[in-house]
């Protein structure tokens, strides 16, 4: 069974979400409740605060959804539901609404890994031309998915360590920029120039995985020491040489990524896709190559949101993946890493 | 009226389905701790068994809280989702009161007690009137033995229930003596039945959107954050975007 109109639930952070989907590639409506004011008294996502948030949300984000796409549950073909990876109390408001309202009105159920979604939301940009590689890059997740095939996706390279989201908010930190810090030392970036030369970490290895937490020790060494010396340091240097060092690394291993895996469509997705850096340092890379084409998920669907959980039910549906009212949280759920198939 | 009514604020997992005083089936499971696993499917299992679909049914009640968070918002979640989502009517109990239902000796004291581990409890102090167990102290969550030195039971029978209650039946018996009863492994034990008879003869809440679970203790992070920020306490954290 395909689904014409899709219902979709995202609660796997800070963001309630409720969406409805036409044919996998419309957004009839997506409604997102955000707690970043509530999470920024704590300088972070307090997964205890997050959960309380998600279940004062939930009932009201449906019903926008619904008035706001004008749908009743007759409409509705299909509920997809994010129900990993995530916060496990977080994940479980999102997967038990979703639940609860498949079974009282008899609708099938498709469970979504939430990174496939940020993946996926590249569908209200465009067709997708398969194989395609997708680079994601948000507060807790930072790989490299290659999908052979609609609906196939395969890790050739992910963080050892830090996201890089998380290197960035805890560089925040340090600069005196409240949570969530990115999008600030962003545009500080932008105002300065890379002159302290941090390390470019597992540039030279050859493999497509990531290390962001040697970039953060030398950013911190080197605002400490200046602190000890009383040295002043030029905090938007200091931005643009953190934010060189990450976006290098990320556009580094993304082109030898697609040496390796020639795909005529990179996907950029994620909140940390929305950084104005990385998507015009790659721009630019991807500009060089004719055979492949740059993709970059719009500003407002980078973050979560359950419209690209919607797309990516869509897809999953007709690969007739779904699910029954059993359906647990998975926090730590993964894609399969592609070496592991070779 | 068609009732469902159930509670997940612990270990134990409790489900049933009423039509008015006629209890159609119940379920209590009390190992594994897989509510957000079992509850839908139980649920279902059992309205499959008496013949009705969830749109015959006209009321939910749940045991709100307090609790495990986790299980107390598994069960909250599930009763105001089904609630919003057939249009029909939500009751919330307290957690504590829910096995308060299971001691029916008039005039006496109920003590339910849920184990918050380092001597904290989660505790509230009923009397039964009219076969009803009404709030004499309010549940709270407190220090086991701040919370005995502000009870006096004068030459009442108090009744202790829960699995966590013999957790603490030395203090307990140091305090009441003889005047203390540990209730039996059935007694113990939350029961969704008597959750929705109660629940039949209460008023439902008024906005199924603002409905949440009694955890009656703000999160650490909160709690260090008001005391560092006196008075700055806003009305709303979350906003809409898009």
């Amino acid at each position: 069974m395909q689904p014409h109109i899709i219902m979709s639930f995202e609660s796997s952070c800070d963001e309630t979400s409720v969406a409805i989907i036409e044919d996998g590639e419309k957004i009839l409506s997506n409604v997102v409740a955000t707690q970043i004011n509530s999470h920024k008294r704590f300088g972070g996502v307090v997964p205890e605060v997050a959960s309380r948030h998600h279940i004062e949300q939930i009932t009201i984000c449906v019903e926008d959804a619904m008035k706001q796409a004008d749908v009743s549950y007759d409409d509705i073909d299909a509920i997809a539901v994010t129900y990993g990876p995530g916060l496990v109390g977080a994940l479980l408001i999102g997967v038990t609404a979703a639940k609860t309202i498949a079974w009282a009105h008899n609708i099938p159920l498709i469970p979504v890994n939430h990174i496939s979604g940020h993946i996926l939301a590249s569908r209200f940009v465009t067709k997708i031309n398969y194989p395609a590689l997708a680079l994601v890059v948000s507060g807790g997740h930072t790989e490299l998915v290659l999908m052979k095939e609609e609906g196939d996706f395969k890790i050739i390279g992910e963080t050892r360590d830090d996201a890089a989201g998380e290197a960035y908010d805890k560089v925040g930190r340090v600069l005196g920029i409240n949570y969530p810090a990115g999008p600030k030392v962003d545009a500080m970036a932008a105002e300065g120039k890379d002159t302290f030369n941090f390390p470019r970490a597992m540039e030279k290895e050859d493999n497509f995985d990531f290390s962001f937490s040697g970039l953060k020790s030398a950013f911190l060494n080197t605002t400490h020491h200046a602190d000890q010396i009383h040295e002043e340091l030029d905090k938007n240097d200091l931005a643009a040489s953190f934010q060189s060092a990450v976006v290098d690394v990320l556009v580094d291993k993304t082109t030898r990524a697609l040496q390796e895996y020639p795909v005529s469509q990179l996907i950029l997705a994620g909140g940390v896709a929305a950084n104005k850096g990385l998507r015009s340092a790659l721009e630019e890379k991807i500009d060089k190559i004719d055979t492949t084409e740059l993709i970059k998920v719009p500003n407002k669907l980078c973050g979560d949101n359950a419209a690209m959980i919607g797309a990516a039910g869509y897809v999953m549906a007709k690969k007739n993946v779904f699910a029954g009212v059993d359906l647990n949280a998975d926090p730590s759920l993964e894609f399969d890493l592609l070496e592991d198939e070779e | 009226m068609k009732v469902l009514s159930l509670d997940t604020s612990n270990r134990q997992l409790t489900v049933a389905i009423l039509d008015d005083g006629q209890i159609l089936a119940t379920e209590t499971t009390t190992v594994h701790q897989k509510h957000a696993e079992y509850l839908l499917p139980i649920i279902d299992e059992l309205m499959t068994k008496v013949d009705l679909t969830p749109s015959d049914l006209q009321r939910v009640v749940v045991a709100d809280g307090p609790g495990s968070y986790t299980g107390i918002r598994i069960a909250t979640a599930t009763a105001k989702t089904l609630a919003y989502t057939l249009g029909i009517e939500l009751v919330g109990v307290s957690s504590l009161q829910t096995l308060a239902l299971n001691i029916k000796q008039e005039g006496s004291l109920v003590m339910p007690i849920f184990d918050a581990r380092n001597n904290n409890v989660f505790s509230g102090l009923y009397e039964i009137k009219n076969g009803v167990p009404e709030n004499v102290l309010e549940d709270c969550h407190t220090d086991f033995d701040k919370w005995l030195d502000r009870i006096d039971i004068k030459d009442k029978t108090v009744y202790a229930v829960g699995t966590d209650a013999p957790h603490f039946e030395d203090a307990l018996k140091n305090k009441f003596g003889d005047k203390v009863i540990f209730s039996d492994s059935f007694d113990n034990l939350p029961q969704a039945a008597r959750l929705g008879l109660y629940g039949q003869t209460l008023s439902p809440v008024e906005y199924i959107h603002t409905f949440v679970p009694r955890y009656l203790r703000l999160t650490k992070a909160e709690a260090d954050w008001k005391q560092n920020h006196p008075g700055e306490e806003v009305t709303s954290y979350v906003e809409k975007v898009n």
